[in-house]
């Protein structure tokens, strides 16, 4: 298939391809960072993630009229406050989630699956009442459309660009809130040996509640800046939700740098599988690998060592 | 108009005869003229025109709607649902069908096919309606069908579809694929001068059949050639390996028949990438009016689209159309294709019942080819023996506000052909 260019084709095609990998595996990232954290740490399958992406994708079409309508001269700023506010959303309602429902279930981490779920139905229909069936359009400001021209073929993308800057950003945030700070201490001691570190006088719940908020604040932002690249309706966090959990378990449970490294495999094979196959046989062979590596390694790429 | 004429016919006869008679006569029609609106009711009595025990009465006839209000295809079938009710609405101001008042039952398929069904035989069985308008994906249609040709019911369907199809029990008003395709195909190449094509398809049933049909009119009709041609599961985000790929291929038309959710990331990642939709030809027949609200105008501008139906149509039916339209379901709903052929549906019907004379099934199956609808916004249509619909093809192309400028119009009305011969 490449008799037919010059080799300057191919090196362009090399740098764009490559690109498009690295935009995947944020976008990846992104997408599981939140549920990673809820899963890792309290064992809770969170199946309504895609519906707090989705909350916050609805808060920055929501500022992106308020600024229209009001604040026209910052238009081409409203994406930051429209993150900000999709995470104090999302997060809020994530809170409000733990304390309502979630928090009764900890013991039967199956329920959970299924609470969550129910949960998800009835915040698709929720915003389908708020905000209708249809799908809406999430405009832009101008400067983050479109592209940076490199050389003639090869062109940069600037939301691309930005969904990158943003992961680095909240991976760091996060990695930097679990490793250094005195909550991620405790979230740790929590994620280790729940009993003992109640025991050792950490508020345990009080822990549950924060990551939980957390986890749905960050598909909150996430949400927010895939309006980007997706589509926002009331079902739309379905599309996110199967890749969201396949990254997640790949990556073992527990582990961020398990979830970096499983982002990181499923994005680069993705997009790799896709540029010589078509779509839908690049995702069956990136399923199939998944499947073969989850197979040798149950418990995913990496592993904490947790005293059971 | 017919009625007036024939009741006065009525009214003659029965003056004639003999003078207690015709007091009688006076008597009956003074009673009539009383009733604030004299209906066809009384022409066409009920155990005549319906002997088969639908819901039909002296006053009202039940049809069922039966579309998805809930789940992921509530976002696609909505504007169906609307536009039927505006249609019952305008066919019940003007005295209804056969005299009688339509009233729908609404069902709602859930966006899950056996539940299509369900509801389907809820309401042929349970509801005895007259005739359904609904479904919306050819699965859910698929999952109905057997429901209706089992229970004798009459479906009639807005969507654009595959073809491959044809059935006593349906009345397809949306174009099959052939119709669809055919036509914007010629076009590209005689107006665009285009050599090369790149197929897209989400990964279903339609668009591989679709662009099973577009590959062989490429192919073997106008001995163009075809670089590539890639699906995508359904609810696929991310595109950019394939807009490489493309950008490499550098065909002159990407033949574009990606839907739901995927289209916009589509269309956000193909303007993200550089491609301009105004410098790239880009042809599709999967987005509508409809779909370019979730996409946003400034990311699909200049790409074409090819159906039957534009809301910018500018025709004396379609401006009558829209304010209705508008009026019912706020100013800022757009009109996309299926919508319109949704609208179509039960005008048919009536117009089809108006010519049997009844309300049966098997008549009303019968009575269906040959009817047309003058009134339609999309111009003219009429009903062939296949049940599929004569109707003209469209080449739009796509404004910054979310609507098309028509480019292109078949000069004569497209013939249904669900079973294309060497296209299969």
């Amino acid at each position: 298939m490449f008799g037919d260019y010059s080799i300057g084709d191919l090196a362009s095609i090399l740098v764009m391809q490559g690109f498009s990998g690295l935009i995947l595996f944020s976008v990846y990232l992104l997408m599981a960072l939140g549920l990673a954290i809820i899963f890792g740490q309290m064992g809770v399958i969170n199946m309504a993630h895609g519906e707090f992406m989705i909350l916050g994708a609805y808060m920055t079409y929501f500022c992106s009229h308020l600024f229209e309508t009001y604040m026209p001269g910052l238009y081409g700023g409203y994406f930051f406050v429209a993150m900000a506010v999709a995470f104090i959303v999302s997060g809020t309602a994530g809170l409000l989630v733990e304390w309502l429902l979630i928090r009764h279930l900890y013991a039967r981490p199956l329920d959970t699956l299924l609470a969550t779920w129910g949960l998800s139905l009835i915040m698709q229909q929720a915003f389908r009442s708020g905000f209708g069936a249809r799908e809406v359009g999430v405009e832009l400001p101008p400067w983050m459309m479109g592209s940076l021209h490199a050389t003639d073929t090869i062109e940069v993308q600037i939301n691309g660009l930005f969904v990158m800057g943003l992961t680095l950003l909240i991976t760091a945030a996060v990695a930097l809130m679990i490793y250094k700070s005195r909550w991620g201490l405790q979230v740790r001691a929590v994620m280790a040996n729940r009993t003992m570190s109640g025991a050792a006088g950490i508020d345990t719940r009080r822990i549950d509640r924060l990551t939980f908020g957390l986890g749905c604040g960050i598909a909150g932002v996430a949400g927010s800046a895939f309006t980007m690249i997706g589509s926002t309706g009331p079902t739309a966090g379905q599309l996110y939700i199967v890749d969201t959990f396949l990254v997640v378990v790949f990556g073992g449970a527990q582990s961020l740098l398990g979830t970096i490294a499983s982002a990181l495999t499923i994005s680069q094979s993705q997009s790799t599988l896709e540029f010589f196959l078509t779509g839908s046989m690049a995702k069956v062979l990136t399923l199939l690998i998944v499947i073969g590596v989850l197979m040798l390694r149950p418990q995913g790429l990496f592993v904490l060592k947790v005293r059971k | 108009m017919s009625h007036e004429k024939s009741r006065e016919k009525r009214t003659t006869n029965l003056l004639t005869p003999t003078r207690r008679e015709l007091l009688i006569g006076a008597a009956a029609l003074s009673a009539t003229a009383m009733v604030s609106r004299p209906t066809l009711a009384d022409e066409f009595p009920t155990a005549k025109v319906n002997t088969t025990g639908l819901a039909v009465t002296d006053s009202e006839v039940t049809v069922g709607i039966l579309h998805s209000v809930t789940g992921t295809m509530a976002i696609s079938e909505t504007g169906s649902v609307e536009a039927e009710k505006l249609a019952i609405e305008q066919i019940n101001e003007k005295g209804g069908v056969l005299g009688r008042k339509i009233k729908f039952i609404q069902e709602d398929g859930a966006s899950d096919w056996p539940t299509f069904a369900e509801k389907a035989k809820k309401l042929l069985v349970n509801d005895k309606c007259a005739s359904v308008m609904g479904c919306w994906t050819s699965a859910s249609r698929k999952a109905v069908l057997p429901v209706f040709e089992q229970y004798n019911g009459m479906l009639y369907y807005p969507t654009f579809y595959e073809g491959l199809e044809q059935s006593k029990n349906v009345i397809y008003t949306g174009q099959e694929a052939t119709q669809q395709i055919l036509a914007g195909l010629n076009w590209v190449q005689k107006e665009k001068g285009a050599k090369t094509f790149y197929l897209l398809g989400s990964d279903y049933i339609w668009p591989r059949t679709s662009n099973k049909i577009a590959r062989k009119h490429i192919e073997n009709v106008l001995k163009l050639k075809v670089l590539g041609e890639e699906y995508f599961p359904l609810g696929n985000t991310q595109f950019n390996s394939v807009i490489n790929k493309m950008k490499l291929a550098k065909p002159d038309v990407i033949y574009a028949i990606i839907v739901g959710g995927s289209n916009v990331a589509f269309y956000k990642q193909l303007k993200a990438a550089g491609i301009d939709l105004t410098k790239q030809t880009l042809m599709t027949i999967s987005v509508t009016e409809d779909e370019i609200d979730g996409i946003g105008g400034e990311n699909i501008v200049g790409a074409y689209a090819c159906m039957k139906y534009f809301q910018s149509l500018d025709n004396p039916n379609n401006k009558a159309f829209v304010p209705a339209f508008h009026k019912m379901w706020g100013e800022k709903t757009v009109i996309g294709d299926v919508t319109q052929a949704a609208y179509l549906g039960p005008w048919l019907w009536k117009l089809t019942v108006e010519k049997a004379g009844s309300f049966d099934i098997d008549k009303v199956a019968a009575a269906s080819p040959g009817v047309e609808f003058t009134g339609a916004p999309e111009g003219y249509v009429r009903i062939h023996e296949n049940h599929h619909l004569w109707s003209r093809t469209r080449v739009g192309r796509a404004r910054t506000d979310g609507q098309y400028d028509l480019v292109y119009e078949t000069a004569d009305l497209m013939e249904p052909d669900p079973f294309p011969k060497g296209y299969q």
